[in-house]
């Protein structure tokens, strides 16, 4: 790296700054793990010794269970849904000449730009107005709306990426419209899509602001974290809760931007080569 | 051999005649049309979900609670107490200057983090790019709690500097004040501003770098006269992306922020929840909204004004 | 050639995209076995025309057909033609032999006859042993064959290419232009080559259509088109080309002329003249039909003039010689048949004879 040009030679400070960077954006987070094995019901140093019990004590709370389920039920639903829209709104910016195509992007970005509790207050108040009552579906709901952007924002690069002549040739060379997306579209967009999903999912899985304010009587997670946050006897419980959530979110971001990327750099090497 | 092209032109055209609906020779005709179907579950949604909403809260606005439900009434009374009454504009500014705060810290903390894996990262600049913004995709309420714990009053840093013996009595400024909730959005937030700076840090040209050396320019002016202007798209987007969400957090305030730390998203969830005044709580939210649209554009202006000096 | 003949058949073809208007008025008929191409600037339409071939454009108004069937009703996938993109559109998630073998799908062959077809493929285009390869990690040459045998093996009537040797360097472009004569020989198919280059077009085409602006200019065979060109376009779009202004002077006999600024007075069989006495006309000449010489020569037209500058290309040598009565320069270009020529640039201003034949001039309408 030392052969490399002027402008890109190494600069000490910089270096530093960045290593200093990351251990303050970690080291919050990795607090939380740190303290749920430790042997003490207040959070403070110094550590008071190793212990699996706030772990093992969380077995047997039926409402934790019954409260992650709804996440992950929720998750999932608006995951797949948020994923398909996302294809079917991706493709149809990038593939037809439409007018007014940067407004509409806009639109859907919204949410993006938007605080979160606006969006939970509005949604409650049309709920109430059409009288439909709070649950996982209202939930559910509001997860998607604020889901769809980054799917849209996820998906859009790789189909602007896409090569159109290759769809072309597939029909050039005899397949109907639903044999290419089979054969060619669908495959070439598949990491696109697994990262969409991973990313939807992890989004609503952990999202807290709009549930507040739509959920019913059945809450997610977070909903019952938050509840627990009253009682600091809880502390440790939820700092063990906390950690396995951390671990999930981290090991399924990272696959997603993991695998969104690497198709990314695979069509940039394409784009080069031809 | 000539055979199979000669079925396949055959065939092709009974198919044609078979599928002949006057839908699907439309589809076939209009480009736009498909595009636009293609489009059209997304709009619905987000139709729904954004605009139909929020014309429905502009509606409640105007009207006035009235025992459980509501005197409906249009009226302007909920924005003249709004206007009128101490309480809500102090919050507001002081919503407004949290943020700003957190946002200035943000951005400048992050600036020269996304400058080093822009300029200074050649290889595994993917891996950089996951390790920055892998903690935001974690729940931001965990987030938080994460500081609360930190910086408690038997907290983490009052704990770990008292059994270092650096300190007697724990800092009490650190927790239920302005101070620990701007320390905790600015963390929070952080990947928002990476990000877009990044990638226009990324994008522009290293020649026009080159050639800025070769005309004369050090590092410092080099940054300043070519770099600092060509990356004030990230820092715009960066800016609006951590300000705007964070005026109306209510989390992070009430797990720290104390009475003095106390945002104007508290007050409009306590509305919706023990105040038990809707009406009150969407004007709250659209006049929200209003000053985040006023102070944006403000903000576009001022900078679009720097920029044409500096070109 | 007549509609009857023809295998393919473009009749009075117009597209337009929005106000714009792509193509006016487009007919050509072209044979069967023909390497028919077309020539143009970016933006004639020759891109437009090949896809309305295939079917990824629809025409606004017009007819095409092929081999006797109307095509406007056919989809791109159920049309008898297959085409080589100009991006090569590899599918980069398939290997060498899936990629060849994508069309086959629908003929819902047995795997070892698609085994046999493919590597015939393979052979065909020199590339045995690849089939395993991921189609994206090879070179642009290998990737432009794969996606000729690609089409190839669905046995097209016609096959249509677009620029396909553009992203291609010099060498192997002329290379690859030998091979796809010969490949087109052997296999019989017609092809409708689309290229900008005109050196490529003439190498390669049995007739060339020249475009610009949405129509066709002119249709013949390369060396008509070289030799005979019949519009001042036409003329200057394919190599390059010396313009005099001139004036037809005839009276009734059996030899006319025409009075050319710089060339002098040049007789011309009245045959041959089709305008009539006193009407102006450009007259021109082709670089390579001027000789030079030192000394007036015995017979023949000639001319006196001065160099002015010359250009070494190696191979040969492009001289610009001013002559009175013609603003600039005549283009000259001789092959540097002995050692020596080189030298001429330092010669200039030097007085040098302009010569050539009736038969290398070229009568065009006046501007």
């Amino acid at each position: 790296m030392s052969t490399g040009s002027y402008i890109k030679r190494p600069n000490r400070a910089l270096q530093v700054y960045a290593v200093l960077f990351l251990v303050v954006l970690y080291v919050p987070v990795l607090f939380i793990p740190l303290f749920s094995f430790n042997d003490a019901v207040h959070v403070r140093f110094p550590l008071q010794g190793f212990t699996m019990r706030w772990y093992s004590e969380l077995w047997s709370r039926q409402a934790l269970w019954n409260s992650l389920w709804n996440s992950v039920r929720v998750g999932l639903v608006v995951a797949v849904i948020s994923t398909i829209l996302g294809v079917l709104t991706a493709r149809s910016i990038t593939r037809y000449r439409l007018k007014g195509k940067g407004a509409l992007v806009g639109f859907i970005m919204m949410p993006l730009v938007i605080p979160g509790i606006i969006f939970g207050v509005a949604l409650l108040v049309l709920l109430s107005r059409m009288g439909v009552p709070l649950s996982l579906w209202t939930v559910g709901l509001g997860h998607l709306i604020i889901c769809l952007p980054f799917a849209v924002a996820t998906l859009l690069p790789r189909f602007e990426g896409f090569d159109p002549s290759i769809e072309e040739a597939s029909a050039d060379l005899g397949e109907n419209g639903w044999w290419t997306f089979w054969r060619v579209t669908f495959p070439m967009a598949l990491p696109g899509i697994v990262a969409s999903l991973l990313l939807s999912f992890t989004i609503s899985f952990d999202e807290f602001i709009m549930a507040f304010f739509l959920t019913g009587t059945d809450p997610t997670l977070p909903m019952y974290i938050w509840g627990q946050l009253r009682f600091p006897k809880e502390f440790p419980s939820v700092l063990a809760m906390a950690s396995l959530i951390l671990f999930v979110s981290f090991v399924l971001v990272f696959i997603a931007q993991w695998v969104g990327r690497m198709g990314l750099e695979s069509q940039e090497k394409e784009g080069l080569q031809s | 051999m000539a055979e199979t092209s000669l079925s396949k032109s055959r065939s092709g055209q009974a198919a044609a005649r078979a599928s002949g609906s006057r839908l699907t020779r439309l589809l076939n005709r209009s480009e736009t049309l498909r595009g636009y179907l293609l489009m059209a579950p997304t709009l619905l949604i987000m139709g729904i979900g954004i605009v139909v909403p929020f014309l429905i809260l502009l509606m409640i606005s105007l009207w006035t609670r009235q025992g459980f439900g509501f005197d409906t009434t249009l009226t302007l009374v909920n924005y003249a107490r709004a206007w009128s009454e101490p309480i809500y504009g102090a919050l507001l500014a002081r919503s407004f200057w949290i943020s700003g705060v957190a946002t200035v810290a943000t951005v400048a903390l992050c600036y020269p983090m996304a400058y080093y894996v822009a300029f200074h990262v050649h290889r595994n600049k993917m891996m950089w790019l996951i390790l920055m913004t892998l903690p935001f995709w974690t729940s931001y309420l965990l987030r938080v709690f994460a500081w609360k714990v930190i910086l408690g009053y038997e907290g983490v840093i009052n704990s770990g500097l008292s059994a270092a013996g650096l300190i007697e009595q724990p800092l009490a400024f650190l927790l239920y004040s302005p101070t620990a909730v701007i320390i905790t959005l600015a963390h929070a937030w952080a990947a928002f501003a990476i990000l877009p700076l990044y990638v226009s840090l990324e994008k522009i040209d290293k020649s026009l770098l080159e050639a800025a050396t070769d005309l004369g320019d050090g590092p410092v002016a080099r940054f300043f006269r070519i770099t600092l202007p060509l990356s004030m798209p990230g820092i715009i987007a960066a800016s609006f992306l951590i300000f705007i969400p964070t005026t109306g957090d209510y989390i992070t305030p009430a797990l720290l922020g104390g009475p003095d730390g106390t945002m104007i998203g508290n007050l409009i969830q306590i509305q919706f929840g023990a105040v038990n005044n809707w009406p009150m709580g969407a004007t709250l939210s659209i006049v929200l909204m209003l000053w985040i649209a006023a102070l944006a554009l403000v903000f576009l202006l001022i900078t679009r004004k720097m920029q044409e000096r500096i070109a | 050639m007549t509609s009857a003949e023809a295998f393919i058949s473009i009749r009075k073809v117009s597209k337009y995209f929005g106000a714009f208007q792509a193509m006016a008025d487009v007919s050509l008929e072209i044979g069967q076995g023909e390497f028919f191409s077309l020539l143009g600037a970016s933006g004639c339409g020759k891109t437009t025309l090949l896809r309305m071939l295939a079917g990824f454009e629809s025409t606004s108004s017009g007819e095409i057909f092929i081999d006797g069937q109307p095509m406007s009703e056919v989809p791109p996938h159920h049309r008898p033609v297959n085409m080589v993109f100009q991006s090569y559109a590899i599918f980069p998630h398939l290997n060498v032999a899936d990629n060849i073998a994508y069309g086959l799908r629908r003929q819902k062959l047995p795997a070892a006859r698609r085994q046999e077809m493919v590597d015939e493929m393979l052979e065909l285009i020199n590339l045995t042993g690849y089939g395993k390869r991921k189609a994206n990690e090879l070179s642009g040459g290998q990737r432009q064959r794969i996606a000729l045998a690609r089409a190839l093996i669905l046995r097209p009537k016609v096959l249509l290419l677009d620029e396909p040797l553009g992203a291609l360097d010099k060498q192997l472009r002329e290379r690859m232009q030998l091979e796809l004569r010969a490949l087109q020989r052997q296999v019989g198919i017609t092809f409708v080559f689309v290229t900008h280059d005109q050196e490529e077009a003439l190498t390669l085409s049995d007739r060339i259509a020249v475009m610009s602006g949405g129509r066709v200019l002119q249709v013949d065979t390369p060396a008509q088109l070289y030799e005979a060109p019949r519009t001042r376009e036409v003329a200057s779009f394919i190599g390059n080309m010396n313009f005099f202004r001139g004036t037809v002077r005839c009276n009734g006999s059996a030899m006319a002329a025409i009075e050319t600024e710089g060339l002098g007075t040049i007789p011309i069989p009245a045959a041959q003249i089709t305008r009539p006495d006193g009407a102006s006309v450009q007259v021109a000449v082709r670089p390579e039909k001027f000789a030079l010489s030192a000394s007036r020569p015995d017979a023949g037209q000639a001319v006196e003039g001065q160099l002015c500058t010359t250009t070494y290309l190696g191979e040969r040598s492009h001289f610009y010689v001013s002559i009175t009565g013609k603003a600039e320069p005549v283009a000259v270009s001789a092959p540097n048949s002995h050692r020596g020529m080189e030298k001429m640039d330092a010669q200039t201003e030097r007085a040098l004879w302009l010569s050539w034949s009736s038969d290398s001039i070229v009568i065009l309408d006046a501007q």
